[in-house]
């Protein structure tokens, strides 16, 4: 019993050690700064097919809806909450028709928040393989 | 309220005959439903004149046509070869139809060769995933790259060899890339898929339209009026090895 002043400074070093990351972060407020994307051009598109939330939160969904929608069930047309009618395709409509700048875009954010790539690119043609394609 | 013995069984006699009717009164709608869809699906099919067929002066245009399209890689090594449309000499084709004197006809003769699209498609059964399965609509034997894990159970299945693999990554061997078409990765099974992306746009395959002597004749089996049925009505075809049982949908025209 004589131990116990002992073991309970023990412990307040061993809970100080293990949350040393939690509260050096909110004294030194090292917080990250927002990647720093770059936006489609205006002339490019100004509208998404979702709205900007839903896009942020749920684009990997779209996606994969996408994917078995066209793949399993040949529906190729996606209609967007504003009415417009747009192809289901990686490459022709998210990426050729708006997000020209994927490393810009796509890949910042992806590299910001830790998503260790999606592997759509393995087979999706990109664009600085395009460049190889026929004219 | 006690019930009695009597009570009891009559009760329940009662539900299980309420549970058995429900269970054929079910049975026998969903067997008269599919008889009224199974009449507007179609059976896309090809006819391939072989009469026409200039491949035995050279003439390879509907293979490259669908390589362009389907982005497929060409490897020096045949082990690692991969093919949606190519040929191969008329007697290890159709090795039954031989005769003494076949030599003067077709011997030797390359013959366009692609998946077949088998109405009873050996290869759909053996697959673990359902990465490859039979459109109910049309007849084309898919395959969803997504979902390939690589087991290469149907390449085994299939008796025409219409399947090959990805040994390598296919990428740095396609020489130009088409974008409205995915490459595919290392590890995955692909075959002839009837350009189906290009039917999705009411376009014709691309074998079918490159064939400068119109050879391949593509069109619904189902429809009694098609060209290619009116073809098969009014000469004698061959299928590739129909004794076992897989139907196919591409005819040859001897």
């Amino acid at each position: 019993m004589r131990d116990r002043p002992v073991i309970f400074a023990g412990l307040l070093v061993f809970v100080g050690l293990f949350t040393f990351p939690l509260w050096y972060g909110s004294a030194t407020k090292t917080s990250p700064t927002a990647p720093d994307i770059k936006l489609p051009a205006p002339e490019k598109a100004k509208q998404c097919v979702a709205p900007l939330n839903y896009m942020r939160n749920s684009h990997m969904q779209l996606l994969v809806n996408w994917r078995d929608e066209v793949v399993r069930d040949n529906q190729r047309q996606f209609t967007a909450y504003t009415g417009k009618v747009y192809d289901k395709s990686l490459t022709r409509t998210c990426l050729m028709q708006c997000h020209t700048n994927k490393a810009e875009f796509c890949d910042r954010c992806h590299s910001y928040a830790g998503v260790s790539g999606p592997y759509c690119w393995d087979c999706h043609i990109e664009k600085p393989l395009l460049a190889r394609s026929t004219p | 309220m006690k019930i009695t013995r009597k009570v009891f069984l009559q009760l329940s006699g009662l539900g299980l005959l309420a549970v058995v009717g429900k269970k054929a009164v079910r049975a026998i709608t969903e067997a008269a439903a599919p008889s009224a869809k199974t009449k507007t699906t179609k059976r896309w099919g090809m006819v391939i004149d072989l009469g026409k067929c200039r491949q035995e002066a050279g003439c390879v245009d509907c293979i490259k046509a669908c390589n362009t399209a389907h982005n497929i890689p060409q490897f020096a090594d045949r082990a690692h070869e991969v093919k949606w449309i190519w040929n191969q000499p008329f007697e290890t084709v159709f090795p039954l139809v031989q005769t003494d004197y076949v030599k003067q006809g077709y011997a030797g003769h390359p013959i366009p060769l692609l998946c077949n699209h088998c109405a009873n498609p050996p290869c759909v059964r053996v697959c673990p995933t359902q990465a490859t399965w039979k459109r109910e609509e049309d007849g084309i034997v898919m395959m969803d790259w997504h979902r390939c894990i690589g087991c290469r159970y149907c390449m085994a299945a299939c008796p025409y060899g219409s399947r090959s693999f990805n040994w390598q990554d296919p990428r740095p061997a396609i020489a130009s890339l088409n974008p409205d078409f995915p490459t595919r990765t290392k590890g995955v099974v692909e075959k002839c898929n009837f350009c189906e992306e290009r039917l999705a746009r009411g376009q014709s395959p691309a074998c079918v339209g490159a064939c400068p002597e119109k050879t391949l004749v593509f069109g619904d089996l189902n429809d009694p009026d098609s060209e290619p049925r009116q073809l098969l009505r009014a000469r004698f075809a061959l299928q590739r090895e129909p004794e076992l049982g897989t139907s196919p949908s591409v005819y040859y025209l001897v």
